[in-house]
């Protein structure tokens, strides 16, 4: 006979844990399974966790989960080649417990969230891809593993399988995804000693800080930067649109060659001077937004986290999205199942109309027009850095011409490179796309 | 300006199980490659830099440092020419801190 379960949860990163956790606390019978060694193995993320979200699952998991430092200090700089203007804000109110989001290192994390799935009660099986989805016409039965009978069945399958989504695609519930709607990141992780994270980022044990980064380290492209701290390491990065690799990119710059560049930055480079890469991650990044997120439920499925498109590039938010809607996706599954619905498209819309009443989709509402006003408008990427870190230097460069003819000079810059017109609608695209 | 980078030296702290012989990723139909696409755009997007634009013109794949995003499936709208899967279960890019 056949063995089968309540739910198969794919994938063990943020998305499907949240998921089989909140299924198996319940007392489904639930089947996990990850293609990695372990969890973790293949998931890459900044990474900044965010307490609210996990909370929601496991209020206490900040007696035993892998946290790296707690952040106090959010930095904010845009960048030209030789200088950055920035703005830092920190408080000593990010210091009371409970803290609000940590860095993190995802393969412990993921492990540490992964052991919890496992005491809830799921089964979970590693080293196993998914190849595809089974059907029994419309509807999803089960999947196919890599495995000698590989062929298991539940009455529901979530899918969290990550960015690229592949078993939704494969089985024809969305398209290929667009080179418009993924970021392509890479990452480094940089090890320095403990000490001298701290003196170097003006943090006490524990405390950490994270650095976004915007301007010219992106040759015109859309995209940021970033360094996290951790405990005893740093994390650096940098990520752009895909499609502008292939199309604003003149000089065929290489994803690793722009992360160089960035290390070299002098604005970086003393931060992570001498310290040891220990790693070399690359991952894409769902950023469409809202237009971009696919239908995410079906007869026997949901797709959760990455593989529906959940993540809020404006606030470098997902993980705290693919969390919610892990668990959302359960407890709609728990809900039917109680009340002895089927695991049907009708029972399971319920889902969506969750998914649309939270944060999730209200942020990715909020701002929907955003990805494409940024990816219509590169001054955002290369004049507005230049031109403000010009102001800066202008108006602090101490040479002898009065305020009053630098303050001349700067607006002349500004209306010079984007006109008096070209400000205004600037300014209104961007209001427009974040309001 | 393009900054010259050693990738090789970058993936070498990364920790693989190869499959040897079964590459999860590969080139459909390597003559698109030579003579239809102009743009090429595998050879300097890939973050591992597996694909390698060879002095006769042609591309050439090696999946072994490959980081599992899925980039080079998507810029290949034009021609769709790369046949992509994740590679068997436990093999491929093991992330040591991720």
């Amino acid at each position: 006979m056949r063995e089968k379960f309540d739910a198969i949860v794919v994938g063990a990163g943020p998305s499907g844990n949240a998921a089989a956790y909140t299924l198996a606390k319940a007392g489904l019978k639930v089947l996990q399974i990850e293609r990695g060694e372990y969890p973790g193995s293949k998931n890459v993320q900044g990474a900044i966790l965010y307490s609210d979200a996990l909370e929601k699952i496991i209020p206490d998991f900040r007696e035993d989960a892998p946290l790296e430092r707690h952040i106090i200090e959010q930095r904010m700089w845009v960048l030209d080649n030789e200088s950055f203007v920035g703005s830092h804000f920190r408080s000593d109110n990010y210091n009371k417990p409970p803290f609000n989001r940590y860095t993190i290192l995802r393969a412990q994390f993921d492990k540490w969230f992964s052991q919890k799935v496992r005491e809830a009660g799921a089964l979970l099986i590693c080293e196993t891809t998914v190849e595809h989805l089974l059907m029994d016409g419309e509807r999803v039965v089960g999947v196919r593993c890599d495995r000698e009978g590989g062929d298991v069945f539940a009455d529901v399958v979530v899918l969290a399988d990550g960015v690229n989504s592949t078993l939704a695609r494969k089985a024809g519930f969305h398209d290929e995804i667009r080179g418009k709607n993924v970021a392509l990141a890479v990452k480094e992780i940089l090890f320095l000693p403990e000490e001298m994270v701290q003196a170097r980022f003006n943090v006490k044990e524990d405390e950490g800080v994270v650095i976004e980064m915007l301007g010219k380290i992106t040759e015109g492209m859309v995209g940021t930067g970033f360094l996290y701290t951790n405990k005893d390491s740093l994390t650096i990065g940098i990520g752009c649109i895909l499609e502008d690799f292939k199309n604003k990119n003149p000089n065929r710059s290489a994803p690793y060659a722009l992360l160089e560049k960035l290390k070299r930055h002098p604005a970086v480079a003393p931060l992570i001077e001498g310290a040891e890469m220990k790693e070399y991650c690359a991952h894409l990044i769902p950023e469409g937004g809202f237009f971009a997120v696919p239908k995410i439920y079906g007869d026997g499925w949901l797709i959760v986290g990455d593989s529906g498109g959940f993540v809020n590039a404006a606030h470098r938010e997902g993980s705290n999205l693919a969390m919610t809607t892990g668990r959302l996706a359960a407890e709609t599954v728990i809900e039917a199942k109680s009340a002895g619905k089927p695991m049907s498209a009708q029972t399971l819309k319920a889902y969506k109309t969750m998914v649309d009443e939270s944060f999730v989709m209200k942020d990715l509402h909020k701002y929907r027009h955003l990805p494409e006003v940024l990816h219509q408008n590169n001054q955002f990427f290369t004049a507005y850095p230049e031109l403000v870190n010009h102001a800066a230097k202008t108006l602090f460069t101490v040479d002898g011409a009065d305020k009053h003819s630098k303050e001349r000079e700067i607006r002349g810059s500004f209306r010079a490179s984007r006109s008096l017109v070209g400000l205004m609608s600037d300014a209104y695209k961007l209001w427009r796309a974040t309001r | 300006m393009s900054i010259a980078v050693n990738v090789e030296e970058k993936l070498f702290q990364n920790r693989y199980k190869v499959d040897h012989g079964r590459p999860h990723i590969q080139i459909k139909d390597a003559s698109i490659c030579a003579n239809d696409c102009r743009g090429r755009a595998c050879t300097y997007i890939c973050p591992a830099a597996c694909y390698k634009l060879e002095g006769n013109g042609t591309v050439t794949l090696s999946t072994d440092g490959c980081l599992e995003c899925g980039s080079c499936r998507i810029i290949c709208s034009e021609h769709a020419n790369v046949s992509w899967e994740y590679p068997r279960g436990g093999h491929g890019i093991l992330f040591k801190f991720g």
